[in-house]
């Protein structure tokens, strides 16, 4: 197993790591340090710091907020969106594209969806209007419930690491 | 003894211990099933007391597996065989459970099992009997295969006697006398016109192909010599791996093979679970993908009039990943088969997951049947991946299976990218088409088809450290090739006009989905010629992920009464190169004013008429992207622009890049500018946004009123008559009223086949294998 340094796990997550340390992350056995190095690198590179539990996306995180203790679904920008076992994405700004002009602003005709097949519903942060997910569902698909992550079994058992303090 | 031998009564004693090959394959399936170990191993004694001995059987087996593939191949004259190594040789035991398999289309891993496993339990060896030198034959959609167009061959291995496995070979023809030419046809709404089908036939004796089988297949077909010389690369490579076992057995004796050949399989299981451990996040993952089936259209030929409706296919996929590091993939809620050839097989579907996974989460040489033990499956009955009634066709399964487990890829990423192993998260993979096929008479004229295999170099999805790569991969071919344009025109009788990355193709992201490409071909020199196509055009079927976008989808350009042969002659302008942005429509001015010209989104058609000069554009699909488009660095979306990887309105739009060319020609971002610019648009989106739940309220009032398109609404009826569950839930989340219901009988289409079925296990004499949660 390779073991990794803080810094070349900064690079990573900056896409910036060069490619032979990167051959050898995918062919080489994983690391089990590199969750707490990863934590490392996005909590210094947050403007707030509640603790990070677990990063759900490029700019969301599942985060213990520093004065109540509860966890909950955190833009980096710092904007809330609730509990983190509730689905963060009803809690968000939606832009539907469901209709040709709409479809058109982001790819040429002939290249986008007929919106009579299929729609892109995209997820913006009310606070800094970071695109957060774009869904490429039918019309009438439920707003999907993505993650469920076991946290408590992953901290415990998987990485072996204390599990934050939550009060919810 | 008062009573006859086995022998003596004609009952035949393959494993020399008086058991049936059915009751050695239920005791190791009872061992496996009480104890959760493969075959009750749960110490894994032999590679632990003598892990020499252990690894130089693998290495030796595996080795000489790859060296089979790689020695065969060159016997094909197919392009597909030859040059795209569509082609896979597996061993398995005697219970018909894969040890190890070559490199190549690993699908048939499970889908050669599958066959085997068809002969054990419908007891082959009383009839037709199984004997030393036999060869097997098989290429049936409803016992297992992914489509007619993979023809497998099974040789029996004996040692002293005794059957000890065996080896499949299995090669993707060209041809097999489908409706259509090419292999992956459509217009065919039943396995009536899906080609021959072969059920674990015996093929062969004493090593020697059966003169009958011969004669009748290759007049079944209509490329006979390429036919003839897949079945010689199939043959060839099975008996080089039977020899290699029988040197194997005679070096390190029946004990230590037998055992190797189960404890390797265990070995497999518990590596799955370690993986998945070693990698991911436990908890419930869901994700969904569509992909179109859009044959209300003119130019969908079909003989059967309640095939003509267009539909959606639907794979919503849960992933359950538990703290003891088992999991479960529940597709529960897929919409129903139907009269088209995209339905999948259970074990096809199933299979084809370790192409998929054997690219991030099992990245080794021991694929095996063991992730399969490690893994829950559930597909429900009736379901287009495990269809409850044997008259389906499967010509061209791979139309939603490529993406039907995108879910899946999806689902593991997010994992990837929650414990930081971010160099293995992607954000998806093209829907790897267009299929360019069509058959006819060539330019050497000979009866012929085809099926270009360009697109086995799509567009690979992005990354969460990079972008993806253009043209240069599909998931279900490990080879990533797109073919040399000079044996692609020796074989087709189709000139190439050009062939050039597809801009635009790529899904926009932080870092961007890999472009695919296109290729224009005009029709030369050919007597009497056809062809389709096949790919998404009205849907993605894979998402971005992150703030990533879909990549594009598919359209179709085909032009007929070009006048080219006259342009020729004369030095006019030629339709060359790329397609650039299809609204310009470019090649049009290149062409006859009068040229008929079909340029859309109906990408699935059925056999057409193609004249020489005739031109057709065969555009493979980019992947999609990865993060907010917004936080892609300006140096990448300039590179992007100049080398035509992205139009520059849509780098404006999309990017919100501030760009200007200079008088070179080359493109210059503003990052200052930029960097306002990207400012304006977020606020931009948060204005023309609103809350989730407002948005919901509408599209509730719309679900109440039954406001959508015909086939959005047949994908969900047909979902919800297979699914209470899903159904129910669907109610619930938009607080539907108890009474609201969405029968297929007021959609107003033909729903032939939705009531009565005519399943494969009601025929006489048959026992199916079922290896998922029904």
């Amino acid at each position: 197993m390779s073991i990794y340094t803080q810094e070349q796990v900064n690079y990573l997550v900056e896409g910036k790591l060069d490619w032979e340390t990167t051959m050898r992350m995918l062919s080489m056995p994983k690391d089990e340090e590199r969750f707490g190095m990863y934590l490392n690198t996005l909590q210094s590179k947050l403007p707030w710091d509640d603790k990070v539990i677990l990063p759900i996306s490029l700019h969301l995180f599942i985060a213990q907020n520093k004065k109540t203790k509860q966890w909950v679904t955190k833009c980096s920008c710092g904007h809330e969106f609730g509990d983190y076992r509730k689905n963060w994405k009803l809690e968000a700004l939606i832009y539907v594209r469901d209709n040709a002009e709409a479809m058109h602003e982001v790819y040429p005709a002939l290249m986008a969806p007929d919106t009579n097949w299929q729609v892109y519903r995209e997820y913006y942060c009310p606070t800094c209007g970071t695109m957060h997910d774009v869904e490429a569902p039918t019309p009438w698909y439920p707003v999907m419930h993505e993650f469920e992550p076991d946290i408590e079994a992953f901290y415990k058992d998987w990485v072996h690491l204390p599990l934050p303090e939550k009060a919810n | 003894m008062n009573t006859m031998t086995r022998k003596e009564i004609g009952l035949p004693d393959l494993l020399g211990n008086g058991k049936t090959l059915k009751q050695h394959r239920d005791e190791v399936l009872a061992r496996t099933h009480k104890t959760g170990y493969y075959n009750g191993l749960e110490k894994l004694e032999f590679k632990e007391s003598d892990p020499i001995t252990y690894e130089k059987l693998f290495s030796r087996i595996r080795g000489g597996l790859v060296h089979a593939r790689e020695t065969a191949k060159k016997i094909a004259a197919s392009p597909i065989v030859e040059q795209e190594g569509e082609l896979c040789f597996t061993l398995y035991n005697a219970a018909g459970d894969c040890i190890l398999t070559s490199t190549g289309i690993i699908i048939h891993v499970g889908t050669m099992g599958a066959a085997i496993k068809y002969m054990i339990e419908n007891a082959w060896e009383m009839n037709p009997g199984i004997n030393p030198g036999d060869m097997f034959t098989n290429n049936d959609c409803s016992i297992g295969n992914v489509h007619p167009c993979d023809i497998a061959t099974i040789v029996p291995i004996f040692w002293q006697g005794k059957l000890v496995g065996w080896v499949g070979g299995v090669t993707h023809v060209i041809d097999l006398g489908a409706m259509t030419p090419g292999s992956m046809s459509t217009g065919q709404v039943s396995r009536f016109g899906d080609g021959l089908q072969v059920t674990c036939r015996k093929t062969g004796v004493n090593d020697t192909p059966l003169r009958d089988w011969l004669h009748e297949s290759q007049r079944n077909v209509r490329t006979t010599k390429y036919w003839i010389l897949d079945e010689r690369t199939r043959i060839a490579g099975c008996h080089m791996i039977r020899q290699l076992v029988e040197e194997v057995l005679e070096a390190e004796g029946i004990e230590n093979y037998t055992r190797f050949a189960h404890e390797i399989i265990e070995e497999g299981r518990r590596g799955l679970q370690a993986r998945l451990k070693a990698m991911t996040v436990p908890g419930v993952y869901r994700r969904v993908a569509f992909v179109d089936i859009p044959y209300d259209h003119p130019d969908m030929s079909l003989a059967s009039e309640f095939g003509k409706l267009n539909s959606i296919m639907h794979a919503p996929c849960e992933m359950t990943i538990r703290p003891d590091a088992t999991w479960k993939l529940n597709f529960e809620g897929a919409s129903r088969w139907g009269w088209h050839s995209f339905n999948a097989n259970q074990v096809a579907f199933t299979s084809g997951i370790w192409v998929m996974l054997t690219q991030t989460l099992v990245p080794t040489a021991r694929i095996n049947d063991g992730a399969y033990y490690a893994t829950e499956f559930k597909l429900p009955k009736g379901t287009w991946m495990n269809p409850d009634d044997r008259r389906t066709a499967h010509a061209y399964a791979w139309h939603f299976l490529v993406s039907g487990w995108s879910g899946i890829w999806r689902g593991m990423s997010q994992s990837y990218f929650a414990r930081g192993y971010l160099e293995e998260v992607n954000a998806g993979n093209a829907n790897t088409s267009n299929w360019l096929q069509g058959g006819g008479m060539t330019q050497e004229g000979d009866a012929h088809a085809v099926n270009s295999f360009e697109p086995a170099a799509c567009g690979t999805g992005a990354c969460a450290i990079k972008d993806g790569l253009n043209h240069a991969a599909a998931v279900w071919n490990p080879e990533g090739d797109m073919g040399d344009i000079e044996i692609w025109e020796m074989a087709e009788p189709l000139l190439y006009m050009g062939r050039n990355v597809k801009t635009n193709s790529g899904g926009y992201g932080k870092f961007r989905g890999g472009c695919g490409f296109e290729t224009l071909r005009m029709v030369w020199k050919a007597q009497d010629w056809s062809m389709y196509f096949m790919g998404n055009g009205y849907m993605n079927s894979d998402w971005g992920l992150m703030g990533g976008y879909p990549s594009a989808t598919g359209y179709r350009f085909e032009a007929h009464k070009t006048d080219l042969e006259a342009r020729i002659r004369e030095g006019d302008t030629l339709p060359l190169g790329a397609d650039r942005n299809p609204e310009d429509q470019g090649y049009e001015h290149h062409i006859s004013a009068t040229a008929h010209v079909k340029r859309d989104q109906q990408c699935t058609t059925t056999e057409a008429i193609f004249e020489n000069h005739d031109l057709y554009l065969n555009y493979m699909r980019g992947g999609p992207g990865f993060g907010d488009p917004l936080d892609r660095d300006c140096a990448s979306v300039e590179k992007d622009i100049n080398n035509r990887f992205v139009l520059p309105q849509y780098a404006e739009k999309v990017y919100g890049v501030v760009i200007s060319q200079g008088d070179d020609q080359v493109w210059t971002v503003d990052v200052a500018k930029t960097a306002t610019r990207r400012k304006v648009i977020r606020r931009e989106r948060i204005a023309r946004a609103i809350p989730t739940r407002d948005w919901m309220k509408e599209e509730r009032a719309r679900i109440l009123t039954k406001h959508a398109s015909v086939q959005v609404r047949h994908m969900f009826a047909t979902s919800f008559g297979l699914s209470a569950k899903f159904k129910d839930e669907f109610k619930s989340f938009w607080d539907l009223p108890p009474d609201w219901e969405l029968p297929e009988s007021e959609l107003g289409v033909p729903s032939f086949g939705s009531t009565y079925r005519m399943d494969l296990a009601k025929m006489p004499d048959v026992r199916t294998v079922t290896l998922v949660e029904e």
